[in-house]
Formats: structure tokens, sequence, C-alpha cells
């Protein structure tokens, strides 16, 4: 028998196939997403910004199942807000963290998402973590998403220690843009937040204002 | 990470390898790692040499299944050599790259391997072509394959500079089998480089103690 299939959009799972970076500067973090959602070859969204807040001073960047990332912050952002009551002050990032490590690790069969997790907190300053499939570990720098494959060399090798803030905006700026370029997933604009003692800051950098390099 | 398959099992086609080819000012290089192992599981060379030379000044690197490669390489040495006798002259790099095309092309439904082909000839100085798997011919200036070049695809277009001098091209051509040869699994062992200009032709290998190290390292 003849079966219609209807628009791919409305069949294929919608994903976030993506690229997520975030790293720690002397005081702060700053994180980096690029804009695309996709469903299987078509772009349902071309500006969804990945970058979560789970608290003033604590975000999520999210990759993977767009439904389950989503889900998995939310639920964290009402955690949070319970237990920051509770504590009578800011929770630290680690706190975040863990909340988020404990949903991926208890759901990891039925969940697909990444979260990296990253903040400024009073105690332990700026710090970036990793919760993929359900581990918890703190890193200096961590990426994430389907286009972070491409960009690993690139990290590997330009990351330094004690970067300045604006140093780690351009980087990011610069990981999101190679990754972009090479990877069908992720594309769009750069969403950077950046976090520190002062505060949140939120930036957008537009296709055309993203670097180029020498084959463009 | 995401489980991202980028090897052998799903699309049939690196077998764990980095290789990579740029042009610089004057000349090109051409490099690769030099593990061969078996299902990503037990390296069953740690030595092997990738970069193989069809005739004087014109080299390849080998990417897919090393049978098939090694096959096709040999069909192409012969090819070449006798198209360079009727010419009376050394073979232009794109006839090379032409002929190992032709191969892949015409057995696109039997053969699994594609080439990064380079090398310097007299009517078009330094040249780079890479042959893909079902046969497409297309001419850069830097290029990449292999299982390990998906995690320096972001380096490569960040640190590839035309007409790069010949110290500085090997440093980056050093840099970036390092990088990969640190994420990929099965990549690794030595860098085993081979730099081609109007003069020669120069092997360098760097030995693993010897290759760059980066910040986690």
């Amino acid at each position: 028998m003849f079966e219609e299939t209807g628009p791919e959009r409305l069949s294929e799972e919608v994903k976030t196939g993506t690229t997520i970076i975030a790293i720690e500067f002397d005081g702060g973090v700053v994180l980096g997403s690029d804009s695309r959602v996709s469903a299987g070859a078509s772009v349902v969204n071309r500006v969804m910004n990945k970058l979560s807040p789970l608290h003033d001073k604590i975000y999520c960047a999210l990759s993977g199942s767009a439904a389950d990332a989503q889900t998995i912050a939310e639920i964290v952002n009402y955690q949070l807000d319970v237990h920051s009551i509770e504590i009578g002050e800011d929770p630290q990032v680690r706190s975040a963290a863990t909340l988020v490590r404990n949903i991926s690790y208890k759901y990891k069969e039925e969940l697909s998402a990444h979260l990296i997790v990253a903040g400024w907190d009073r105690r332990d300053g700026g710090q970036v973590f990793a919760t993929l499939n359900g581990l918890l570990t703190r890193q200096p720098f961590a990426v994430g998403g389907s286009g972070s494959s491409y960009v690993y060399g690139f990290v590997d090798a330009e990351y330094r220690r004690g970067m300045r803030k604006e140093e780690c905006q351009q980087f990011v700026v610069n990981t999101l843009t190679l990754a972009m370029n090479r990877d069908g997933s992720s594309g769009g604009v750069a969403y950077v937040v950046t976090i520190d003692g002062h505060g949140t800051e939120e930036k957008v950098v537009l296709g055309n204002q993203l670097p180029t390099f020498f084959d463009q | 990470m995401e489980k991202h398959c980028t090897d052998s099992r799903v699309k049939g086609v690196s077998t764990g390898t980095t290789i990579l080819a740029a042009i610089f000012d004057g000349g090109v290089v051409i490099g690769s790692d030099s593990r061969a192992s078996i299902g990503g599981e037990y390296v069953s060379s740690k030595t092997i040499n990738k970069v193989i030379q069809v005739h004087d000044r014109i080299f390849c690197c080998i990417a897919g299944s090393l049978a098939d490669a090694q096959a096709v390489i040999k069909a192409a040495k012969f090819h070449l050599s006798f198209h360079s006798v009727q010419m009376e002259s050394p073979p232009q790099v794109i006839a090379a790259a032409s002929v190992l095309k032709d191969l892949c092309y015409k057995n696109k439904d039997e053969l699994q391997a594609g080439f990064l082909t380079a090398g310097w000839d007299k009517k078009n100085g330094p040249q780079v072509y890479v042959v893909s798997l079902g046969g497409m011919l297309i001419s850069q200036q830097v290029t990449i394959g292999g299982s390990g070049s998906t995690f320096i695809y972001g380096y490569v277009d960040a640190k590839y500079k035309p007409n790069m001098t010949k110290a500085e091209c090997l440093q980056f051509a050093t840099n970036a089998l390092a990088l990969a040869m640190g994420r990929d699994n099965v990549s690794g062992g030595v860098a085993h480089l081979v730099v081609i200009t109007e003069k020669g032709v120069e092997h360098v290998v760097v030995p693993g103690d010897k290759l760059p190290r980066f910040h986690d390292e």
C-alpha cells in the first residue's frame, strides 16, 4: 500500500545538532553556542539560544535532543531555586552541576542530551563542569555537540591557562565559527555569555560579524 | 563529545589514520601518522609508512582499505611510468592524480580507497589533489583525510596560511598531526612527513617523544 510521508520536519526528531563551549578564566567563565536546531535535513529554528540560565550566575549549554535538554534545564532551574531559598544564599556551581548530573545519570537510557554547566560563585570563582552520560567532572574548558569533533585540535592547541576575559570571548567566538563552518548541524549566529563576580553579560555575534579564514 | 561515529564501522571508509597535505611557498608537505590497527582494538603496526612515492616528485597518502589502496597504487605506478616514457618528461602531478581518479571511478563499486596526491612539476609548481571515494578529483591548497582528520578541521582552517615558508609549513603539519593523534585513538605512532620542492625530496620523521605537546600534556 502507498503511504504518504509528510514533511520531514514533522517526523524526524528535533535535535540541537550543535556546538557548545564553556571556558574558565581568572575571575569567571565564558559560554558560547551556535543557534541551529535541525530536524533531519531541515533547520527548524535558526536563532535558538542554547545557553539557558539555571540561576543568576549559573548557566548551562544545551546539546543533543532539544526536548530532553530543555526539560532537564527547566527541572534543574526549579530545583536550584528551592535549594537557594533553603540555604539562604546563591547556590554553588557544583550544586547545579550535581543536580544536572543526577538527572542525566538516573535517566541515562531514556535521555540523549548533554549539558555543560558553567558559572561563578563566591567560594571557587569561575567553574566549568561537564556532565556527559551522567559523569561529573570539573575542567578548565569543555566542548560539546556534533560540531565539537571538528575543533578538538584547535582548542587543544590554542587554549592557555590564565587568559583574560576578552581573550576568552574571542577564543570562544573563533572556536564556534570554525565548528559552524564545518558541521552541517551547527550554524546561524553565535551566542556568548560571560559570567563573573560583577554579573552576567549576554551577547549575540551575527553571521556577518563572525571571523573569516583563509579560504573564505 | 557526542557518540559520533566517524570510523570504519559505520562508513567503512577510514582505516584509523590521519593524513594531510599542504602547499607552501615553493613546495608541498605531505604527511601521515604511522598506526595500523585492527578494529580499533589492536595496533598491528606502530611504524607503518602511509606516504608512498609514485614518481620522483609525486607522493600519495592513502585513506580507506589498505588492500585496495595498495592495489590501486601498484597499477597507478605502472601507468605513470609508462606515460612518462611516452611523454619523454616527468609526469605532471595532475597526471598522477587523474590516473588514480580513473581507477577509483571505474571501479567504484568494488573499491573503498581515497587518496591525497601531492607533488611538484615544472608546469604548475607545487600542487595537492584529492581523489575521493567515488572518484571525484579536486585541487586544494591544504587538505586532510582519515578518521583523525575530523578533530583537526578547526585547527587547519584557523592556522593554514597560503605562501608560508617551508619551516612554518612543516611546523603546521607536525602540529596538526600531533593534535589528531592526541584525540583519535586509531591514529598514532610517529609522524611521517615528506617535503617536495623543485630541488628534491626530503623525508622527515618525528618520533613520538619529539612531537609537540599541548596544554594538558
